[in-house]
């Protein structure tokens, strides 16, 4: 079977699922983040797989581009919370923060 | 088997490997490392795509950015000389027949469908950057605007939340 449209986007369920999983089971902050990454990731694949079947447009690269800019100020305020949640509570376990402060 | 999809599955089994690595290693610091090749996984897949620009973006912001900061992240959370670096799981059996289900359905969904493909309206083999920049700059100048704004705002904010409290006097 050729590669096609089909091919990519089986790929990135595979990769959206394991984000998610990620993000359900693990229990280090820094894990579920990751796993959000995975998911970004999975979505731009498909936002550019679209892009080329469906004509050539660019729209979908500049919806990814989107994604790109906001994942990185995603990434950038979430370990800011992150580092600051680790120096009140000494840990970043994400079942035992379960307080909004001390 | 030509070419292209031989550098497909080569590039689809690297992202989906080094994916599972993130998901399922018990080390903190082989799941950021294993993180990098899913990146360039999923940058080679969109070079495949014809999609130039995004995959250079993809390497500078991810690669060079996201990851390092992720690293960071992990290095300032964790007694590295400890044990601590290990973390557990949760839930797995109900999370594994959630997201199984999940996958099954996506997978079954894009398997299915009968994909409308119109063929490509410009050269394929033409960089995209130039139509990019123009569509910033005309079709989508407001949100590139906002998400200019919308980064500087988070990346203060960041730094804000981030630094260690001082007492006020």
């Amino acid at each position: 079977m050729e590669v096609g449209l089909t091919h990519f986007l089986i790929v990135s369920a595979i990769l959206f699922s394991l984000g998610l999983f990620a993000v359900i089971t693990r229990r280090n902050a820094i894990l579920v983040l990751m796993g959000v990454e995975l998911i970004l990731n999975s979505a731009n694949i498909n936002f550019i797989a679209f892009a080329k079947y469906g004509g050539m447009k660019l729209d979908g690269q500049a919806a990814a581009v989107f994604v790109i800019i906001l994942a990185a100020a995603e990434a950038a305020v979430a370990l800011a919370i992150v580092l600051n949640i680790y120096q009140r509570f000494k840990t970043v376990n994400v079942d035992e923060i379960s307080a909004m402060k001390e | 088997m030509t070419l292209y999809e031989a550098i497909f599955y080569f590039f689809a089994i690297i992202t989906l490997v080094s994916a599972g690595i993130v998901v399922f290693s018990k080390n903190v610091i082989h799941s950021a490392f294993s993180l990098l090749f899913t990146f360039f996984g999923v940058t080679g897949i969109y070079v495949l795509l014809n999609a130039d620009f995004i995959a250079v973006t993809q390497l500078l912001i991810y690669v060079g950015g996201i990851l390092v900061l992720l690293l960071f992240g992990v290095m300032l959370t964790n007694k590295v000389i400890d044990v601590e670096l290990k973390t557990g799981t949760l839930q797995t059996v109900p999370a594994s027949i959630i997201v199984a289900s999940i996958a099954g359905v996506l997978c079954g969904v894009f398997y299915i469908t009968d994909w409308k493909i119109i063929p490509a309206s410009m050269d394929a083999t033409k960089s995209t950057t130039a139509g990019l920049g123009e569509m910033f700059m005309t079709t989508y100048l407001l949100p590139f605007e906002v998400a200019s704004v919308v980064l500087l705002v988070a990346l203060v904010g960041a730094a804000m939340i981030a630094r260690k409290e001082r007492t006020v006097e």
